[in-house]
């Protein structure tokens, strides 16, 4: 038997467990919030065409529109100046293998629990190395903070001075990158940087560093918390939109039951 | 002191809206346009000179037919009083009894005219022309000093759209001039303030200071479909007064611009967001229209006085209120016999206007503004000296203004 065959045995006979890392499209989830001279994400939004009415009597469906970077997303490397010129950097040419990869999964939920503003580190990834086996290339690598579990006001976590939600600094991202080759990072929050990632040099260094080097992002990723810390096998292709750079997506976790 | 809000018998039915006699002639319509505006006007002949009531196509004094609107003046003397206790038409029938009267006017005519409670048989009179619930005009005679307990009289409630008592909703309290509109309606007496907030995971900085039993906050986003239709079913029917306050302005001409991003924000929020408001919310209050005390009875928009005319550096902005006035031009037809208030601003004091010399148009001043046209039963008003200049400018020439921008 192939051992695609056995996989597919396996996922049908229960053996491994399919996770939905995906938040719901909804009108009430927060969009990153942009200074106000610059455009704005939209949210997204759902009109309904018809339902059962006269409109259409017998079918109901709805009109729905948001940003690329609504909801659960992808981010492709044109989505930052940093990776701009790289070739098959946007979501309808960035070749499908990628959209499968397994993914380490690095737990600060205690530590972004206690402080909003939690950083993540390169001594942090190392102690998880240390537990965990080093990040093998190609791999997602995954900030599991628990943030999934906030909603409204709590989740965007927006003060006068910008948004508070936890990220990595520009050396935990470098190390990533450039010692480990993952394949992108992968975060709960609204962006891969964290909210005061304004201030670091680069600003942004998730968005710099991951796409600059052809890497990919996950945003507002679910259910980590279900996830191994190594061992997930992630189904995440966004949209095919020609030129896109990003979507909206439904991301999987497959894991042994 | 108000008359307080009288408590409904939840089991009593809901009477149907009615609507006083409407069909006009189109001279008649001058009277409406006049009293929408807050102007005591009527035709005066251009050959002979003399003020007439009620307004024909011709003069009835010299058949002349130039025939001018202008303001007259709005002193007169009641020659007769009476108390109409019955009567065969139904709008009239569930206003009884009512006082009317003839009254002389200085101007010239002599005209039959609704009497206010107040008002001595005989004597001086001070005229009005308020809009009747068909949106026509109609002359009022009050006191000639007014009092405070004056909008208390039957006929100038039935008339009039006073927040004193009454509940209102600011559709968008994210708008720049929502929490000073909040503070004028609190202050005018009004029941209740339901606030619409959109996308509450945002501060709301602006209402930290007002802090009033009376606000009550409410999730209401106009862009958002469904968030309205909830909205509406859930506060629709205890909304007498609507302030649609959705706003979304930024800088740009249209060629300034490279995109149409910040155009459709715009749309959304002077076009598409006040339909689907009049859509949820507009069947409710009309079907309430017709409740004996208190009912539903304004919808008020604020757009911009660059839906006229297009101010340079704004033109997209300006083609996005040019469509949200004429949606509000229909709903006054749709949505009768509630009021619909049009109010034009000028340039608002706010960020996006800094570059622009004064006067600028500060959110109290506007908010107070809105609450005396509702309190006086105005519809069309500008609100500021641009706003102001730019639509007696219209008024006097849309053509010539069309070529000053």
């Amino acid at each position: 038997m192939s051992s695609l065959a056995a996989f597919a045995l396996d996922l049908m006979a229960g053996k491994i467990r399919v996770v939905d890392l995906t938040q719901t499209l909804s009108p009430d989830f927060p969009t990153i919030a942009l200074p106000p001279q610059f455009g704005q994400c939209a949210p997204f939004r759902l009109e309904e065409v018809s339902r059962y009415d006269s409109r259409g009597p017998a079918w109901y469906w709805n009109n729905f529109s948001c940003g690329e970077h609504t909801g659960t997303h992808f981010d492709a490397p044109i989505h930052w100046v940093s990776g701009k010129d790289l070739p098959d950097n946007t979501t309808d040419t960035i070749a499908a293998r990628n959209f499968i990869a397994p993914a380490c999964v690095i737990d600060c939920s205690r530590e972004a629990g206690e402080n909003a503003d939690f950083i993540l580190t390169v001594p942090i990834i190392e102690a998880w190395e240390a537990r965990h086996g080093r990040i093998p290339a190609g791999h997602w690598v995954f900030l599991r903070t628990d943030w999934s579990k906030k909603s409204g006001a709590a989740y965007a976590n927006v003060k006068e001075d910008g948004a508070h939600t936890p990220g990595p600094n520009p050396d935990a991202v470098r190390f990533l990158v450039e010692q480990r080759d993952v394949l992108g990072f992968g975060v709960e929050t609204i962006g891969t940087d964290a909210g005061q990632a304004h201030a670091f040099t680069p600003p942004y260094p998730a968005h710099f560093f991951m796409h600059g080097k052809g890497r990919f992002g996950l945003q507002c990723l679910a259910n980590l918390d279900q996830l191994p810390p190594t061992g997930a096998l992630i189904v995440s292709p966004p949209l095919k939109i020609k030129g896109g750079s990003g979507s909206p997506l439904r991301v999987l976790a497959l894991i042994g039951a | 002191m108000s008359t307080t809000r009288p408590k409904r018998n939840p089991l009593a039915p809901t009477p149907p809206a009615l609507l006083p006699p409407v069909p006009r002639s189109r001279a008649a319509l001058g009277l409406a346009a006049a009293a929408a505006a807050g102007r005591f006007a009527l035709q005066r002949c251009e050959s002979c000179g003399k003020v007439q009531y009620p307004p024909r196509e011709i003069c009835a004094f010299c058949l002349g037919d130039a025939l001018r609107w202008g303001e007259v003046a709005r002193g007169g003397t009641v020659l007769a009083a009476t108390t109409v206790r019955i009567s065969a038409d139904p709008y009239f029938r569930r206003l009884m009894p009512w006082r009317t009267g003839l009254v002389r006017m200085d101007a010239g005519p002599t005209v039959v005219a609704f009497l206010h409670g107040a008002l001595a048989a005989e004597g001086r009179a001070r005229l009005a022309l308020r809009l009747d619930k068909a949106g026509q005009g109609v002359i009022l005679a009050l006191p000639e000093e007014g009092t405070a307990a004056m909008n208390d009289d039957p006929v100038l409630r039935e008339l009039g759209c006073a927040p004193a008592q009454r509940r209102v909703l600011i559709t968008d309290g994210r708008a720049p001039f929502a929490a000073a509109l909040t503070r004028a309606f609190l202050d005018a007496g009004a029941a209740s303030v339901f606030v619409g907030i959109a996308e509450d995971w945002r501060p709301l900085p602006d209402f930290a200071a007002l802090d009033d039993p009376r606000i009550a906050r409410v999730p209401l986003d106009a862009s958002d479909a469904e968030a309205v239709h909830r909205a509406a079913a859930s506060i629709g029917g205890r909304v007498d007064i609507l302030v649609n306050t959705t706003w979304h302005q930024r800088p740009g001409d249209i060629l300034d611009r490279q995109d149409t991003i910040f155009s459709r924000e715009e749309m959304e929020a002077a076009f598409f967001g006040p339909m689907r408001l009049a859509q949820s919310f507009g069947p409710a209050m009309r079907s309430l229209a017709g409740e004996a005390a208190f009912a539903p009875c304004a919808w008020v928009n604020i757009l911009s006085v660059a839906a006229l005319a297009p101010a340079p550096g704004f033109a997209a902005f300006a083609a996005a209120q040019a469509a949200g006035l004429s949606l509000a031009h229909s709903l006054r037809r749709e949505l009768r016999p509630l009021r619909v208030v049009n109010a034009l601003v000028g340039p608002l004091d706010d960020v996006w206007h800094e570059h622009v010399p004064p006067p600028k148009l500060g959110a109290i001043a506007l908010a107070r503004a809105i609450v005396a046209a509702l309190e006086d039963g105005i519809e069309d008003l500008a609100i500021g000296d641009v706003a102001q200049d730019i639509l007696a400018r219209y008024r006097d020439d849309p053509a010539i203004l069309l070529r000053e921008a």
